[in-house]
């Protein structure tokens, strides 16, 4: 059975990110999460890190409107509270974007997503940070850091959960 | 025994077609209703366009004038990337004596992937989704007396986004309900929802005996109809489906059922007031009413077009 410490990933990732920031080719860099894990990892990097726009300075993304699998999945819409997942309250032309997730898999979501971001502008750059690379890509995408690599069987699922408290685990699904 | 399935509905409950409200369940129209809220800030975004149906052929089937719908169906159809293609019935085949399931058969051979019909006859619609392929959908924009699903939803997101909760709510719908396909469609709707409280107000003569099968409450007097609304529901007076002597005049129709400064004080301090459109001023609503802040006529019609993308997009993704 798989163990991984995410909250011990998370301080990696938060290593990571700090790094991403400061290495100065990313200048007024904003964090957007990709809805639902990204963005709770977003959350939290934004106040652990101090970042400019105080706590509600980090944008999320969702990739429901752009996702390539609708003719076979039909819609699926993320959050039953008839809101759009998507918030960025800031503006996207011209910034370079640092897109925080939990798991890169395929790479078709962060391709989704890259394009629901464009919807906004044209951003200066755009980076990924995530806590897991599991491998498995379908398309030609990279993290430019993740806190950890494996090798996942295809049938099984890695989600990020966060408890009452904000602390985050990983649950394992599936067959291997 | 067995169940004739609900022919909007496949076999695993999913929106297929969207030919009526009644008899779709509750799950189906608040998916519809959170999904038009995550498509309403789509026209906000400097992009105002998702790519959902990219690739795919709507038809706008309008056998019956209607600018507005029909315009708003296309703006919902061209935000989620589809190619729309207006059909004037009134002036193509049809005239020429074509039948409606002719004329289906041949746009279906154009590729049609998705019908948006408005016709006279009541029913039209469910001919069409009987006759399509598989991989077909067809909403109904209003047929007749009798459905017009996408105003009923439009209306119920409306209310939810004032009111939040249906289940407390009184709503009053007021005027020309017996021709009225709204009327039906909102009826279905808010009783689905669990609204505890519908009252159809009206001259006798346009407030159709059977709605109190409905679970209605029929109140041929304006101030008992509207006295303590959460929502009132103005309907527009249909001179061109009124055949013989139904109303004494339009002044006379004012007089008794118009919605006035004075008669929407009965409701409460925060009650909205809503209206399909085309108002009629004088007639059925006061300008100051139309106008005033009760008012949400104007954010209906954008709440449309958001509604109009949900269905559009879920019955897209569903297959048959």
């Amino acid at each position: 059975m798989l163990e991984l410490d995410a909250e011990s990933l998370y301080s990696q990732l938060r290593q990571g990110v700090r790094g991403l920031l400061a290495d100065g080719t990313r200048p007024d860099a904003a964090l957007v999460g990709i809805w639902s894990g990204g963005a709770w990892l977003a959350e939290r990097l934004q106040r652990d890190l101090g970042l400019p726009g105080g706590d509600t300075g980090y944008g999320v993304i969702s990739s429901t409107l752009h996702r390539d699998d609708f003719s076979s999945r039909g819609l699926v819409i993320q959050d039953g509270k008839g809101t759009d997942p998507t918030q960025l309250p800031f503006a996207i032309e011209g910034r370079h974007i640092v897109l925080v997730d939990d798991v890169l898999h395929t790479g078709r979501t962060i391709r989704a997503v890259v394009n629901e971001l464009y919807d906004f502008g044209r951003p200066a750059s755009v980076t990924l940070a995530v806590l897991v690379d599991r491998g498995g890509r379908e398309l030609p995408i990279a993290a430019a850091f993740a806190a950890a690599k494996l090798a996942l069987p295809a049938g099984q699922r890695l989600r990020l959960a966060r408890a009452d408290d904000g602390r985050f685990s990983f649950t394992v699904k599936g067959s291997d | 025994m067995l169940m004739r399935r609900n022919p909007q509905l496949n076999a695993h409950g999913e929106l297929i077609h969207l030919l009526s409200i009644e008899g779709l369940p509750r799950a189906v129209l608040t998916q519809i209703l959170d999904t038009a809220g995550t498509f309403l800030s789509v026209n906000d975004r400097d992009v105002k366009k998702v790519p959902l149906l990219r690739g795919k052929s709507v038809f706008n089937l309008f056998f019956e004038n209607s600018t507005r719908t029909r315009t708003t169906f296309e703006i919902a159809a061209k935000r989620l990337s589809a190619d729309v293609i207006n059909l004037d019935i009134a002036r193509s085949s049809t005239a020429k004596g074509e039948s409606l399931l002719d004329t289906i058969a041949n746009l279906s051979a154009m590729h049609a992937d998705m019908f948006i019909v408005r016709h006279a006859e009541s029913g039209a619609p469910y001919l069409i989704a009987q006759h399509v392929a598989p991989h077909v959908h067809v909403i109904n924009a209003g047929d007749g007396r009798h459905a017009h699903p996408t105003q009923g939803l439009l209306d119920m997101y409306t209310i939810r986004h004032y009111k939040r909760d249906f289940t407390q709510l009184t709503v009053a719908i007021v005027g020309d309900i017996v021709h009225s396909r709204v009327a039906r469609s909102d009826i279905h709707a808010l009783t689905t929802l669990g609204v505890p409280e519908i009252r159809a107000v009206g001259p006798k003569t346009l407030v159709p005996g059977d709605l109190a099968g409905m679970g209605v409450r029929v109140c041929h007097d304006m101030a008992e109809g509207i006295r303590g609304a959460d929502v009132i529901i103005m309907l527009r007076l249909q001179n061109e489906r009124m055949s013989g002597a139904m109303l004494p005049s339009a002044g006379e129709f004012f007089k008794s059922y118009g919605l006035t400064p004075e008669k929407l004080a009965l409701a409460k301090s925060d009650a909205i007031v809503m209206h399909p459109g085309p108002i009629n001023r004088g007639v059925e609503i006061d300008s100051a009413v139309a106008d005033g802040a009760h008012s949400v006529i104007l954010p209906q019609v954008t709440f449309g077009i958001a509604v109009r993308m949900a269905v559009m997009s879920t019955i897209a993704g569903n297959q048959a």
